[in-house]
């Protein structure tokens, strides 16, 4: 529609050369909170001045589950599930933190090999949440090719978590103290052979982004913050390093092997949407070189048993014999239990459990074959037995994908934690987004949203 | 600063404000009495030997069904009788909740700065669930505070915008209670203007 520019009879212009009293309104546009370009349900009500944000509110809760409320009602390892619904792109990260806070409320420690399992599958995770949020990002602004060209690359880091825990996206593969199973056979090669595609991909997208103008332009002096101002809002992992701080909790308050692992913490320097996303993707490249460096240097898994001479037995069978006593008739074999349970037998145990019978479900020939361990079983899955830890409270923070994931579990004594509390990272970024839209026009939201990589399971729990 | 240094620290400092302390598994927690929270804060932010100047987390507890044990109610319905296992022993045990009150918020600190954490205990009385906010000193605060009025129902005073933030508007009680019901259901509401 032409628009009347010059000024009406009798008015005078400003310093600025706008007529007084032309009527100007603000328009409340709401946006949200299903819309294409909101990854997630949330709703966004925006004060505008023409195209320019004056004022946001931001309402989330859309997706609240009661992550929290369930903790408290089921066991220690039943909250597992749970948490690979917080941050579904990378679930193993909740897992592990998970994990590893209740472990630290046991006061127990898991193997060295535990260890470089989960940081390999984290490290995996995590390179798979970034080229979700710099995939997304780069298709609102209209690079779709960038998108499929990601997805595609998370496909076959998805193919690695599937070959590990059997499930692509709700893995549930951690155990207090220790995890499912061991990595599968061979594991080194399809891992390679996935980077070698992955680092193709980021290398085309690279080429596709980095020095396309539309994208860099759209992405320069957006969604600008300062590192002090990020911190104040609770603001952690590639959004602060964007703005030029490197707090990073794999750096910082090492857990695992991390100290152990060569890696950097890349940083921005202007804090805007084109420094986060330069910083995801050498975040990427340093997650793959952490993973190469785990693989190398992690300690030998299990001889494996020779299936000629190493007496592999059906689950069932075994069973079958244990109950009629015929203990010899399979001592020393080895349970060839179902597909979802391959790699937790007694060979694999010593390197992926902590070894604590309080804690650990014994290996399957035990559980199979003899009365100790299907006790043990029992009394680990049974209801109202389970991990019982000490009466306590304990905070750990992991590096998620997103910034600083910690868990607070308070135990009194029971079989289930008192209080499980997430510390999400983009409930922290989301409560800063009001300020990082302000003053930007309505198209700026677009690309600082999607630097925000709001995961509507991890912020409304 | 180490745990046991930093908590000497605010001790020293607010001999008056600080009830007790631990270092239960590594962690340092101070646990203040309420009216000093403000004060406490100020100085945890501003203090160059502290320099917290990231709030991680602000949460809350209820207590008030603390090692009243039996399982809750979700499962209450297949009625088998259990004995727990032994627990595994502690070498160095957590002192309790820590005071009658029924809540307790709790507070996360890092500095970026000195790379240390400290945890900020505050028992709030049931009878008047009412704490100072610090979303002045960290913005953070803020949703953190919404979001414990949301689940527990206390109330910060001096927060800037306090409604709901994860329930909606027209919920009656606070779910992270003990004393609500996990199966409770509550009627869908229509949309709000």
């Amino acid at each position: 529609m032409p628009m009347e520019l010059t000024p009406a009879p009798g008015s005078t212009p400003t310093q600025t050369g706008e007529p007084t009293d032309l009527e100007t309104r603000d328009m409340m546009l709401n946006i949200g909170p299903a819309h294409p370009a909101m990854h997630g349900i949330v709703r966004i009500v925006a004060k505008l001045d023409g195209e320019k944000i004056e004022d946001a509110d931001v309402e989330i809760g859309y997706l609240h589950r009661g992550f929290e409320k369930m903790a408290e009602q089921v066991d220690y390892n039943g909250v597992m599930p749970y948490t690979d619904r917080l941050n579904y792109v990378s679930p193993l990260i909740n897992n592990m933190g998970y994990c590893m806070s209740v472990e630290k409320l046991l006061g127990i420690e898991v193997p060295e090999r535990c260890h470089y399992v989960r940081v390999i599958l984290s490290e995996i995770s995590r390179i798979s949440d970034h080229l979700t949020c710099v995939g997304a990002t780069a298709m609102e602004l209209g690079a779709f090719t960038v998108f499929l060209y990601m997805i595609k690359a998370r496909e076959y880091l998805w193919e690695l978590v599937e070959k590990v825990t059997g499930a692509r996206l709700t893995v549930s593969y951690c155990r207090v103290g220790g995890v499912k199973a061991d990595l599968p056979d061979g594991f080194t090669e399809p891992c390679q052979e996935a980077f070698k595609e992955t680092r193709k991909v980021l290398a085309e997208s690279d080429g596709l982004l980095t020095r396309n103008r539309i994208f860099v332009d759209r992405m320069t002096a957006t969604g600008t913050i300062s590192a002090e101002e990020a911190i104040s809002y609770g603001i952690t992992g590639p959004f602060l390093r964007g703005s030029g701080l490197d707090y990073d909790v794999r750096k910082d308050c090492p857990y695992a092997v991390y100290d152990r692992l060569p890696f950097d913490v890349p940083v921005g320097t202007r804090g805007d949407n084109l420094d986060r996303y330069l910083v995801r993707m050498e975040e990427m490249e340093q997650s793959m070189r952490i993973v190469e460096a785990a693989l190398r240097e992690m300690p030998p898994g299990p001889v494996l048993v020779n299936p000629e001479t190493g007496r592999p037995i059906p689950a069932a069978e075994m069973v079958d014999l244990a109950k009629m006593g015929n203990i010899g008739a399979f001592s020393g074999a080895c349970a060839v239990p179902g597909p979802t349970l391959e790699g937790s037998g007694r060979a694999q145990h010593p390197a992926i459990a902590a070894g604590e019978k309080r804690v650990n479900l014994p290996p399957k020939e035990d559980a199979y074959g003899n009365i100790e361990g299907l006790m043990r079983q029992f009394k680990l899955v049974m209801f109202g037995h389970g991990v019982r830890a000490p009466e306590g409270e304990v905070y750990f923070p992991v590096e998620g994908a997103n910034g600083e994931l910690g868990f607070y579990v308070v135990s009194d004594g029971s079989g289930s934690a008192y209080r499980v509390r997430v510390r999400p990272p983009c409930f922290a970024i989301m409560s800063a987004l009001p300020k990082l839209i302000e003053g930007d026009s309505i198209a700026d939201l677009t690309p600082t949203f999607g630097s925000v990589n709001m995961i509507g399971g991890e912020l409304d729990r | 600063m180490n745990p046991s240094s930093a908590i000497t620290a605010v001790t020293d400092r607010f001999p008056e404000a600080v009830s007790t302390s631990h270092t239960y598994r590594g962690d340092a927690t101070v646990i203040l009495r309420r009216q000093s929270l403000l004060e406490v804060t100020r100085f945890l932010k501003e203090d160059p030997e502290f320099q917290m100047n990231f709030l991680v987390d602000l949460t809350a507890v209820d207590y008030s069904a603390f090692g009243k044990g039996g399982r809750p109610a979700f499962f209450a319905s297949s009625g088998v009788a259990v004995s727990p296992p032994p627990l595994i022993p502690d070498k160095d045990p957590w002192p309790g909740p820590p005071d009658p009150s029924r809540f307790v918020v709790v507070y996360h600190f890092f500095s970026t700065t000195h790379k240390h954490r400290l945890r900020l205990v505050v028992p709030v009385a049931d009878a008047d669930p009412r704490l100072d906010s610090v979303s002045d000193l960290w913005p953070a605060a803020n949703w953190l505070e919404r979001e414990v009025w949301d689940m527990f129902g206390i109330q910060f005073s001096g927060h800037p915008d306090m409604r709901r933030i994860l329930m909606y508007e027209g919920f009656e009680g606070y779910p992270l209670r003990k004393d609500y019901p996990v199966n409770k259901r509550q009627p869908l509401i229509g949309p709000l203007n």
